[in-house]
């Protein structure tokens, strides 16, 4: 008898048979390169200002062109880029932690902390955390983007948590959970090493889709102003600043807009793959 | 049923109170109004800007629960107070909120039924064709944030009026001002500047609708009842319709409410790039005015307005299973 794959080598399998978790892999590794590599490619930086060509189109020397103060487009955009996926990055992590943590917990145990969840999650589909964001916006001006970051992943955790509570409250009743707690096993404990670690497929689906809800979010924040905040550039205020003129002068629009396009579908291009092999979806 | 709808709304009442109360919480600590009044040129003497500040129930140096007690108590009397420089927000409200009706209606029910119904016919033809050219549209729309959506409808209305030498698609505004001519005329005007924010609007529904419908669907057409239906002898047609689809609806029905407060943010985009003058524009200007009161009453309409759609979910919920009816 040949040897059992692991779960893991099972799962990467079931991964690479799927083109389009490869395309996304590939698409995604591709963006993070020209983020990490573009700035120093470029013969511009990102707050450097070319007052020989205002509203260029792309030319050789500015290869997305030139915004009406002579900003190279290029530059700008990788700059939004490491900023974006920076921010979705952390985003994901904390909001998906969080969201695990508490929703386990509260699946578990069970009591007020279970019904303040559900109702902090009800009040957060009437009062989306967008609006509550921008609402904050005026005071964090000038306070950085980890601020921002903390902010979209307390918003942003919720959701999840409601899922994970639901998955938690099933998993209570399962022979591993009872045999666990007649060991003697405390109730947080349980939680962490036996709980959470059989969501572990869920929650890193749902961290790759989160990802792309940041980025998604703070570029719509930063659209309107409430988000990132200047000298500091994202995709989103890059585009904010483009979109205006986006009709006259495409290439303002265009570069920025598709580079935030592809980012968001190579994510969810591989969170859905993901979702597809470690649930056996096929 | 109706027992089961009352306790729905008292439970959505509730959640309406408190979420309003919170975003006048927020509004009236994170905006700062008194900045307006300092910028002026010249500079009014602190006990003028003061008084005005009482007199519109905006002056931080009154306690925040008193000022939320003033503001409660004309809330339930229907007045929502003033904006910072004097104007009745219920004037500007009942104006602002059709605008935003409008453009929501269309957008939302074209978005909703054709998202269903291609998402349908997706999973029906799970991997043939036309099924991998809807995933793939969907995935590539719904990888689009509003604003971009919103733009680059923009930039390709414009550039069909040139092709065709026209002017029929109109990206800003409702309506052509001062446009002299019949009901007709003015109809089509209002339809020109409506075609593309309402797709705006309905695409990324559609994309989201559809892709939850499929997999609804298709996890509908593998059960038992869906084969003992066609093997009674139904024609596929009234099997698919009043068997599988029918029981798949009901999920969506509650994706609907889920997603309801997204679509308000989501308008709130395209009520800025097609400079429509609704309650989502008037957030994004109130909030850079630090105007607390306006802030406070579009909160409160978005909320009064995922309330509607959660009441709507549960009647749909009701009348798709049967269960809720009768218990």
């Amino acid at each position: 008898m040949a040897p059992m794959a692991s779960r893991g080598t099972l799962v990467l399998r079931a991964m690479i048979r799927s083109p389009e978790t490869i395309g996304g892999l590939v698409l995604l590794t591709a963006l993070v390169l020209l983020a990490l590599v573009g700035p120093s490619i470029s013969p511009w930086a990102y707050d450097q200002k070319d007052f020989t060509a205002l509203l260029s189109p792309p030319t050789a020397e500015h290869w997305f062109g030139t915004s009406q103060i002579g900003a190279d487009l290029f530059a700008q955009t990788v700059r939004g880029m490491q900023k974006s996926l920076l921010i979705g990055l952390l985003v994901a992590v904390i909001s998906t932690a969080l969201a695990a943590v508490v929703g386990a917990f509260a699946g578990y145990f069970g009591g007020w902390a279970d019904r303040m969840l559900m109702w902090g999650v009800d009040l957060l589909l009437v009062l989306p955390g967008f609006l509550i964001i921008s609402i904050l916006s005026p005071r964090l001006r000038g306070s950085g983007f980890v601020v921002l970051v903390l902010l979209l992943a307390v918003f942003g955790w919720m959701l999840t948590a409601r899922i994970v509570r639901g998955l938690t409250v099933s998993l209570r009743e399962r022979e591993f959970v009872q045999a666990a707690r007649y060991m003697g096993i405390s109730g947080p404990r349980i939680v962490l090493r036996h709980i959470i670690p059989n969501l572990s497929s869920f929650l890193i689906i749902d961290g790759a889709l989160n990802v792309s809800g940041a980025i998604i979010g703070e570029a719509g924040l930063s659209f309107f102003g409430f988000g990132v905040q200047p000298p500091d550039v994202s995709l989103g205020t890059v585009i904010a600043a483009g979109a205006p003129a986006a009709i006259p002068h495409p290439w303002l629009f265009v570069f920025p807009a598709g580079v935030l396009i592809l980012i968001v579908l190579s994510v969810n291009l591989i969170g859905d793959g993901l979702r597809d092999a470690l649930e056996g979806r096929s | 049923m109706v027992k089961f709808l009352a306790r729905r709304l008292l439970n959505y009442l509730v959640l309406v109170f408190l979420a309003a109360s919170l975003a006048y919480g927020l509004a009236a600590t994170a905006l700062h109004p008194r900045a307006n009044y300092e910028e002026r040129n010249p500079r009014p003497p602190v006990a003028a800007i003061d008084a005005t500040l009482s007199a519109l129930n905006l002056n931080d140096k009154e306690p925040l629960l008193q000022r939320y007690g003033v503001w409660v108590a004309g809330v339930l009397r229907g007045d929502f107070g003033r904006t910072w420089e004097g104007d009745s927000i219920n004037e500007q409200m009942g104006r602002r909120m059709w605008v935003s009706v409008r453009l929501l209606f269309f957008g939302v029910v074209l978005g909703s039924v054709a998202g269903v119904l291609v998402g349908a016919y997706s999973g029906l033809r799970q991997y043939k064709p036309d099924d991998r050219a809807i995933t793939v549209v969907s995935f590539v729309v719904l990888a689009m944030p509003t604003f971009v959506l919103g733009t680059a409808l923009a930039i390709g209305a414009t550039w069909l009026n040139r092709t065709l030498g026209v002017s029929f698609l109109s990206i800003t505004g409702e309506s052509t001002p001062g446009l002299e001519g019949g009901f007709l005329v003015t109809l089509a005007d209002r339809v020109g500047h409506l075609v593309v924010p309402t797709l705006t609007v309905a695409l990324g529904q559609i994309a989201a609708y559809s892709r939850y419908q499929r997999s609804m669907m298709l996890d509908v057409l593998g059960q038992d009842y869906v084969r003992t239906a066609l093997a009674k002898g139904l024609r596929r047609r009234t099997a698919m319709l009043k068997h599988a689809l029918r029981t798949a609806l009901i999920p969506v029905a509650t994706f609907f409410a889920y997603s309801f407060g997204l679509l308000l943010v989501g308008s709130t985009f395209t009520e800025k790039i097609f400079g429509w003058h609704g309650m989502g524009a008037w957030f994004v200007d109130s909030v850079t005015r630090q105007d607390t009161n306006a802030v406070a009453a579009v909160s409160l309409f978005s909320a009064v307005l995922v309330l509607l759609a959660g009441l709507l979910s549960d009647v749909m919920y009701a009348a798709l299973d049967p269960r809720v009816r009768v218990s």
